[in-house]
């Protein structure tokens, strides 16, 4: 009987862990994610869900273990590499340049793409740059502030910067960092519409509390409770499990 | 900012420029050599602002790359006997070689760190300056004319003693140094620079190598001081530990945040305007540098946009 | 002199010398650690102490009465600092730089004006002479390191044992913690800019009588303090004082065996070198 060759994950964690001083806050832990997916981590605060994606982005260094992407080991490459790679982070706490306007803030992002050769760095056609933006905010809906300072956008619409930034960059793998949060009931319908657009092209990994996103969106999720995996499947293996009910109250 | 405006940028500096160009036929010879000086200091401001402008960088160490221009370029007239032309390139040379090496180490520092540390690397230049006196002659420092071979081009002769030619000179510095800025801020690395600025860790999550943008701009930075200090020893003839001193750092400070920070022609504004101001309270005074105390402390605290960043926000939005 | 003799001659001076920077730098390094800004008038303010300590010596006739009056009309000016300009700029740091330059101006020229640019002496209040082996020694370099040692004791009496000195310490170490706790932050701040200032300034007034007060003396103090305060780090009145002793020892010894200038560029290089590659910054907490 043929064997199923089992799918290299886009990107899997080997034993990953953190501590800080005396204090582990991500214990060894091993994440797969699938090309595809869209895959959610959950859990209560403190588990280390921020620090793992982190340390998956490139932000902070892991105390030991192991980050593949695409079947490379990238554990030594700095940030600013795992991005051209294709490995975006998008804040938790909107990190945009509030005194730029929203062009600035797109372009910046969208040039990286196009500054691969020596002289696109230093002449680059403004009418390439200028479609990448536009059609960067035209996915997340914010063509019509494009001048406006970002500092000045509504926070919900911040959000939806953060991530035009992002696509701006073409990644691969897009990890979200609790994207709804802050926003209201209509524009986390709209921002979940529009994150299923995105992973038809996207890899999406996935922090978030709110519980309804969690499983309108998720195609896997994976629980993270004090510094470990405890479950890891499909949205109704993981609502049905006990472990995450008492894990995680209020489920 | 779109580009619509950008014939009318472009415009308004060539326009400065040509301004410049024509003032010296006009002005008598006390203002043409203050505008001389002015021209070469402003291109001293306008490195100095490529690193705190653009990139948010600042430093109190300017000096030493200002100083290695004017003692490269002094020292090689005054011993070896260069000319002009090759002088300038030792002077280009040695303050490219300077900002690169102190911005490997410098620049694993930021905020106050990086001030104190560009402020003692300057300072530990200067005191070698002065402990090297046999042959920098410390702080009475030497000149060059007798030294220095006249200008050669195309078969016509440029004494370097002639007022209009050092007017040019520096005009042709000037206004390289002006379009330089005014390029490298509209371009995709300047782009980076004002990403660095406003958020580095951003900048650095958006895929840049962000150290290596912050000493592409301190190298170009500590050039263009360089080059000023390279052409100031070359037209006024003179080189001494004096102007390695860390009031040569403080003063593009002062300058660049009077004419306002963060734009191209802040610099030579800010520059004029206390070269005016020192001329005219020196009238009244001898200690100019309480002027100088004075006004950055009224600037700081009142107008930290200076001259320039006051009329664009209030007046003229698109001037970069 | 035998070479024992210069190398004691020179521990001595470098202990003095140690003594009073322990004071000056000590200054500094309470307005860093609590207020988090660096003051680039520090060493005017030592200045300041030297002069105002001639004029009380010289006008007045008495000079134990500078040693009150100095850290008085100084701290008084660094008050006025705070309130006027230090607090309109909101404590950031960048600016506060820009600004203490300014006052670094400002004030030597305003005694340059006044007290002209000479260097004056003043005569020590008492002489007595105590004999070494190999030379004489002025007794009252002694009495600048009684009256430092006694002056060093009270500043750590207030820091350990008074309300104040709490304040200051939970400030340093976590300012959004002791104001949640209820310290009055804001209101320490010109306090500690004038307990920093008056320490220089007593410095200076001490060190009159064994070194000229002249309007240019507060570059090398500055310096010297900013060694001491990086080397010794932050808010650690221990390190500071050890640190002291460690740069009033090294300098004197480079300064006569080798040469002042070299001294000093040796001491920049290594603040900064030191400044770079240590890896908890400048106030202990910087990432690298």
């Amino acid at each position: 009987m043929a064997e199923v060759a089992p799918m290299t994950p886009l990107l899997q964690t080997e034993a990953l862990s953190k501590r800080f001083g005396g204090l582990k806050a991500v214990l060894p832990v091993n994440l797969h994610l699938e090309q595809g997916e869209i895959r959610a981590i959950i859990g209560p605060n403190g588990a280390g869900k921020t620090t793992l994606v982190s340390m998956i982005s490139g932000r902070i260094n892991p105390t030991s273990g192991q980050v593949h992407f695409n079947g490379r080991d990238i554990t030594k490459l700095r940030a600013w590499r795992r991005v051209a790679l294709g490995v975006v982070y998008t804040f938790q706490i909107t990190s945009i340049f509030r005194d730029l306007t929203v062009y600035e803030n797109v372009a910046l992002a969208a040039q990286r793409r196009l500054m691969r050769r020596a002289l696109d760095r230093v002449v680059l056609r403004e009418t390439i740059l200028v479609d990448r933006v536009d059609a960067a905010l035209a996915e997340v809906g914010l063509e019509h502030v494009v001048d406006d300072p970002a500092g000045l956008l509504p926070y919900g619409h911040q959000k939806l910067l953060e991530i035009a930034m992002a696509l701006a960059l073409r990644p691969k793998v897009l990890i979200l960092d609790e994207p709804t949060q802050g926003l209201a009931p209509d524009e986390i319908s709209a921002l979940c519409q529009r994150i299923k657009e995105i992973s038809q092209e996207v890899t999406i990994l996935l922090i978030e509390h709110n519980m309804t996103v969690v499983l309108e969106l998720a195609t896997a999720i994976t629980v993270m409770d004090k510094g470990a995996i405890i479950a890891d499947g499909t949205p109704s293996e993981i609502e049905a499990d006990d472990r995450v009910q008492e894990a995680y109250l209020g489920l | 900012m779109r580009h619509d405006r950008r014939n009318t940028i472009f415009g308004v500096h060539l326009a400065l420029i040509l301004l410049l160009f024509c003032a010296q036929f006009v002005i008598p010879p006390f203002h043409r050599t203050m505008v001389t000086r002015i021209m070469i200091f402003a291109t001293y401001s306008m490195g100095y602002n490529v690193l705190l402008g653009y990139t948010g960088l600042m430093s109190l160490g300017h000096a030493m790359f200002f100083s290695s221009g004017m003692y490269a370029t002094g020292l090689t007239v005054f011993y070896l006997g260069f000319g002009a032309p090759a002088a300038f390139m030792a002077g280009i040379l040695a303050s490219i070689l300077m900002s690169a090496l102190i911005g490997l180490i410098a620049l694993r520092t930021t905020g106050v760190s990086f001030l104190i540390v560009t402020m003692m690397f300057s300072q530990a230049f200067y005191l070698a300056s002065l402990h090297l006196n046999k042959i920098t002659k410390g702080d009475e420092g030497f000149i060059l004319s007798g030294h220095l071979r006249p200008l050669q081009l195309g078969g016509l002769e440029f004494a370097f003693s002639d007022p209009l030619v050092k007017f040019n000179l520096a005009l042709m510095l000037f206004a390289a140094s002006l379009l330089l800025s005014l390029w490298l801020i509209r371009s995709p690395i300047g782009r980076v620079l004002l990403g660095i600025r406003e958020n580095e860790e951003r900048t650095r999550l958006l895929g840049y190598n962000t150290f290596n943008y912050k000493l592409l701009s301190l190298i170009i930075s500590g050039t263009l001081s360089g080059a000023a200090g390279s052409l100031y020893t070359l037209t006024f003839s003179y080189a001494g530990s004096s102007l390695a001193s860390i009031l040569y750092s403080i003063y593009p400070l002062l300058w660049t945040l009077l004419g306002g920070i963060g734009t191209t022609i802040g610099p030579i504004v800010g520059t004029a305007a206390m070269a005016y101001m020192v001329d005219i309270s020196s009238g009244l005074t001898s200690s100019y540098l309480f002027v100088v105390g004075a006004m950055l402390v009224i600037l700081i605290i009142w107008f930290p946009g200076g001259l320039v960043g006051g009329i664009r926000t209030r007046w003229l939005r698109w001037l970069p | 002199m035998s070479f024992e003799g210069y190398l004691f001659l020179t521990l001595l001076e470098g202990i003095v010398t140690g003594f009073v920077l322990a004071l000056t730098a000590l200054g500094l390094s309470l307005v860093f650690g609590v207020m988090r800004i660096v003051n680039i008038a520090h060493g005017e303010f030592f200045m300041l102490g030297a002069v105002i300590a001639w004029y009380s010596s010289t006008l007045l006739g008495s000079y134990l009465v500078a040693l009150l009056m100095a850290p008085l009309i100084v701290g008084g000016i660094a008050y006025l600092t705070d309130r006027l300009v230090l607090r309109r700029i909101d404590y950031k740091p960048e600016s506060t730089i820009v600004a203490t330059i300014g006052l670094l101006y400002i004030l030597q020229q305003l005694v340059l004006t006044v007290y002209g640019p000479y260097a004056r002496q003043v005569v020590t209040p008492f002489y007595f002479r105590i004999d070494f082996p190999w030379f004489g020694y002025s007794g009252y370099k002694l009495v600048i390191a009684g009256i430092a040692t006694v002056l060093l004791i009270a500043i750590y009496f207030v820091m350990t044992r008074t309300t104040v000195g709490l304040y200051m310490r939970a400030t340093q170490q976590d300012r959004e913690m002791a104001q949640a706790f209820g310290v009055p932050v804001h209101r320490i701040y010109p306090f500690v800019f004038a307990l920093g200032a008056g320490l220089a300034a007593i410095a200076g007034a001490l060190v009159v009588p064994v070194q000229q007060a002249h309007y240019l003396m507060g570059l090398d103090a500055l310096l010297l303090s900013f060694i001491v305060v990086v080397l010794g780090g932050l808010g650690s009145l221990k390190g500071t004082v050890v640190a002291a002793f460690l740069v009033g020892i090294s300098d004197a010894v480079v300064s006569m065996f080798f040469s002042p200038t070299l001294a000093k560029i040796v001491a920049t290089l290594l603040v900064a070198l030191l400044l770079t590659f240590k890896t908890s910054g400048l106030f202990g907490d910087e990432e690298a």
